[in-house]
């Protein structure tokens, strides 16, 4: 007899969300998780608010760089054209 | 521009290509070479002789990856050389054992007893995008490392966990786990700065 395994709780539930995102969960963990979200209203509120935040995450864009920092890389530039 | 234009004009000596690639890239490396070397200081002097690399070798660059791989490949293994000289250990994730959200939230069943505060309901009704996009770009800042470069490379940047794996000497499975904690953090202090605006 096969025996079938026992529902997920919310703390293993959360987990599994990552790679689940991912697509590298196993079917049958896939499963599992999608019959819990199904019932659970919170951890379907986790799972939109990590794909959100992964979302945002690649929208972010390069963040501003002080302007020491710049100015001296295109120094950097001007000297190794010069020398080059 | 994209960058495979910008990579062009910058071979025809045009030097605000460089500068905007510098504006796209640098941070990434600065946060590739933190993960190897033992200070903040020497990840920007790692950066910085990336940046010199580029520019003695793009001539030579054949464009069978892409830029971006390219230039974070070099950086990975300049800060990794860094990184020997300098006897640092390779970060491990300080959390790796334990629960990616904090176990008070859930009661004694496992089932949640502090659940999220709905920030997408929040960020669509009271805030704006970009206030969605500083949070997470501040609480990226905010990881400490592995964590931070796995999210920078793997969310922020969009390589796969393959090719996270390799620039970071990691197994797939190590950052599949990195990463998740990651993100389950990024998701935590997003959640604090929405509940301080609700």
């Amino acid at each position: 007899m096969k025996l079938l395994p026992s529902p997920l709780v919310c703390r293993d539930a959360v987990e599994l969300v990552s790679d689940y995102l991912d697509g590298t969960l196993s079917r049958r963990q896939r499963r599992r998780l999608e019959k819990h979200l199904a019932q659970c209203d919170a951890c379907t509120a986790y799972l939109d608010q990590m794909r959100s935040t992964i979302a945002a995450s690649g929208r972010v864009g390069p963040e501003d760089l002080p302007s020491d920092v710049v100015e001296g890389l295109v120094n950097l530039y001007r000297r190794f054209r010069s020398d080059n | 521009m994209d960058d495979a234009e910008l990579l062009e004009s910058l071979l025809g000596g045009n030097e605000s290509s460089f500068t905007e690639l510098v504006r796209r890239y640098h941070s990434t490396l600065v946060k590739v070479a933190r993960y190897y070397v033992a200070s903040a200081a020497s990840a920007e002097d790692v950066a910085q002789d990336t940046w010199i690399a580029v520019l003695k070798g793009i001539e030579k660059f054949e464009g069978r990856s892409s830029f971006k791989t390219w230039l974070l490949r070099i950086c990975a293994n300049r800060a990794r050389t860094s990184g020997v000289r300098e006897h640092r250990s390779i970060p491990v994730d300080a959390n790796e054992s334990g629960p990616s959200v904090a176990a008070h939230r859930f009661d004694q069943g496992g089932f949640w007893s502090e659940p999220p505060v709905p920030f997408t309901d929040a960020i669509d009704s009271r805030l704006d995008n970009a206030t969605l996009l500083n949070s997470v770009r501040d609480a990226i800042e905010a990881l400490d490392e592995p964590q931070q470069a796995v999210v920078t490379l793997r969310d922020v940047e969009g390589l796969s966990t393959q090719e996270v794996a390799t620039l970071l000497g990691l197994s797939e499975a190590n950052v599949r786990v990195i990463l998740h904690r990651g993100r389950a953090r990024v998701r935590e202090i997003v959640e604090e700065a929405v509940k301080g605006k609700i």
